[in-house]
């Protein structure tokens, strides 16, 4: 029962993490990227489509990555090299989104999915309980964990990490060392998308293998709540999904705990729970007011124009 | 080829008039594209979508009660945008608005007065207003995101209002669907000509944009709102305070989100149900931004997006284009206005290779 439980856990924690991860790269650079419900959701539609056309998993994993990451270009190409408001075109990518997937996806609706099959590593899942909950996963699971790693070594300990931290803190010096801030902006942005598109790809060939409009469900939000909680560390990025992972799957089994027991609570209260433990998190990490100045990037948000 | 930006000495004021129109034919270009890839005829396609809702009365009222909550919400937006607080949770105003204003009709369907409608519309008002209070406290108080709480609020809204139709308001004579009584005759709010079903939410959109609009242009309060949207700092000197401006803007978008709530509820459906709104909030941030977060702007605006409503209800009966198509108008509306918008602010440059350039925009 508890493995069980663990399982679903994971598989529902585990594009939370990834998709936070990318948003945690691209708001390091300086850029808030408030449409990454939008870019997962276009890599949910593209995962699944080439799934359906291929018949490979995996071919869908890849067209999620590149349908999140070439979508992510529509903000960049706004937000950087048109310098227009980031919150504003981060909605528009997420309304954007949010219908094209919708009318690409039509095709799809109710048809069978493809479901990603684990990839059970040998000896380690023979190990009793971690092997089956660690090592007998997907391989979008193995890969949110080795993003985890090498994000924090790459943004902590390479050149290329340091650059993108400065870029982040201070733009304007980060120009005059000569970083090219722009370009920079844009792989980082990219690289958001990816994730983002990754996290859709879960979603659609692991989580529930099938596509629903909409079907995100507000997870993207979710995730951009995660960066905050983690004040952009990849290692909190990691906790903290599992933590809303668990009071999603918690909330379900609540429900049915519930119905067993013949006690009335409202489906509705408890699918609510996620949002509200969102919030709730928010105001614990947000609330002393120094940390969260120390913790944020200081250009997030903010355009630059490089003066020439 | 590169793009490079050079900042204007002023803002070009021909631009800020032009980018709107640019933007809107950008995406009928676009959309001509799109219907051809969906193997439609483009440009009957858009005659269907664009100009047949304006030709009869009835679709002009029908045009009519789609605007009018698009820019009662949009003009409270846009004052919130305009000081810089990012209010994005109007759906789940709306929708609490049209809660609380359906109180008095589903618990006293027998109340027979003329008081019933005003009390509504207030209560719907409160309503919305107190719902957006909730991430303007927790921003002054607690430092939080507003964008984040907002929008988490708007699912826990639609929650509350499943649960209310399907549960305790649930209409016991009513086959099990889950919706309540209609509501009286008196908690019906009146049709403005009896030449169709448009009803006076209308009117409160125009005057309320109007206000607004007085607000901005001539009144101390409307400079309050410019001057620290642009720079706390600045506003600080003034004297004004950011931290009454968060609940100022919050709980005007509030309330304004909550009366276009209790009016759709009340005008157009009649009765409570679970979804009362086509995404109604969230169009509304498309309408304040192709409107140049103007109130008068927005009231073109808000017709504007109120015809690729209708036009994708016309177009999926007539050609059957999806009506997912109009999502994918709006959101690439949103996308040309902003990016038109660049053009107010900078000259755009586009530098070939070999350093020579070439300026295309004067």
């Amino acid at each position: 029962m508890f493995e069980a439980i663990l399982l679903t856990v994971i598989t529902a924690s585990t594009p939370l993490v990834i998709a936070a991860l990318g948003e945690l790269v691209t708001e390091r650079a300086g850029v808030l990227n408030l449409g990454v419900e939008g870019m997962m959701i276009m890599g949910a539609v593209c995962a699944f489509a080439a799934a359906q056309l291929t018949g490979s998993p995996y071919i869908g994993i890849l067209a999620g990555i590149v349908g999140g990451g070439l979508f992510s270009l529509l903000f960049g190409f706004l937000t950087l090299t048109l310098v227009a408001n980031q919150v504003a075109t981060g909605l528009a990518l997420t309304i954007l989104g949010l219908g094209l997937s919708g009318q690409l996806g039509e095709a799809f609706v109710g048809r069978p999915g493809i479901k990603l099959q684990p990839v059970v590593i040998p000896l380690l899942s023979d190990i009793p309980f971690f092997g089956r909950v660690l090592f007998s996963q997907d391989l979008i699971f193995y890969l949110s964990v080795a993003l985890v790693i090498g994000i924090n070594w790459f943004l902590f300990k390479s050149r290329a990490g340091l650059k993108i931290r400065a870029i982040g803190d201070n733009h304007a010096s980060a120009h005059a060392l000569g970083i090219d801030v722009i370009r920079t902006r844009y792989l980082a942005v990219m690289f958001g998308g990816a994730c983002a598109g990754l996290a859709g790809a879960q979603l659609s060939l692991v989580y529930t293998p099938q596509w629903v409009e909409n079907m995100s469900a507000g997870r993207g939000w979710i995730a951009l709540a995660l960066v905050v909680f983690a004040s952009w560390r990849p290692w909190r990025v990691l906790a903290g999904g599992y933590l809303f992972g668990a009071v999603g799957i918690g909330q379900l089994h609540a429900q049915i705990l519930a119905q067993n027991l013949g006690i009335v609570i409202p489906s509705q209260f408890l699918s609510a729970l996620p949002y509200a433990a969102t919030i709730v998190v928010l105001i614990i990490i947000s609330h002393n007011r120094r940390t969260t100045l120390i913790n944020t990037p200081a250009s997030l948000g903010k355009p630059f124009v490089p003066d020439r | 080829m590169r793009v490079e930006l050079e900042k204007r000495v002023r803002v070009s004021t021909l631009f800020s008039i032009l980018s709107p129109l640019l933007a809107l034919v950008l995406t009928l270009v676009f959309g001509a594209v799109m219907f051809w890839l969906l193997g439609k005829e483009p440009l009957n396609a858009l005659y269907v979508y664009f100009v047949e809702p304006l030709l009869e009365v009835w679709s002009l009222h029908e045009l009519a009660i789609k605007a009018a909550p698009l820019i009662l919400i949009a003009v409270g937006l846009a004052i919130c945008y305009r000081s810089n607080n990012w209010n994005i949770g109007a759906e789940g105003q709306f929708t609490i608005g049209a809660i609380t204003g359906s109180i008095l009709p589903v618990m006293y369907p027998e109340w027979h007065s003329p008081a019933i409608l005003p009390l509504m519309l207030i209560m719907g008002m409160l309503g919305g207003a107190l719902y957006a209070g909730i991430p303007a406290l927790l921003k002054t108080r607690f430092n939080t995101n507003e964008i984040l709480t907002s929008l988490m609020l708007v699912y826990i809204a639609q929650l509350y209002l499943d649960w209310l139709v399907r549960g305790p308001w649930r209409d016991p004579q009513g086959y099990n669907f889950p919706q309540t009584k209609s509501f009286q005759v008196e908690a019906v709010l009146p049709e403005i000509l009896s030449s169709g079903r448009a009803h006076w939410a209308f009117v409160f959109a125009i005057v309320a944009a109007a206000a607004l609009w007085f607000m901005m242009r001539f009144m101390l309060k409307g400079f309050e709102v410019s001057v620290l949207g642009q720079s706390e700092r600045a506003g600080r000197f003034a004297g004004f305070s950011a931290r009454r401006m968060v609940w100022f803007s919050m709980l005007l978008s509030g309330a304004l989100a909550g009366l276009a709530g209790i009016s759709e509820v009340s005008g157009s459906i009649g009765h409570v149900q679970p979804v009362i709104s086509p995404g109604y909030g969230f169009t509304a941030i498309i309408v304040a931004f192709l409107g140049r977060l103007n109130p008068l702007g927005i009231i073109a605006s808000g017709l504007v997006l109120a015809l690729t409503y209708l036009g994708g209800e016309a177009a999926q009966l007539s050609i059957g284009i999806s009506d997912k198509v109009s999502r994918v108008f709006q959101g690439l509306l949103l996308f040309f206005v902003l990016s038109c918008d660049t053009l107010i602010h900078y000259r755009i440059r586009l530098i070939f290779a070999g350093a020579k350039s070439a300026e295309i925009e004067a």
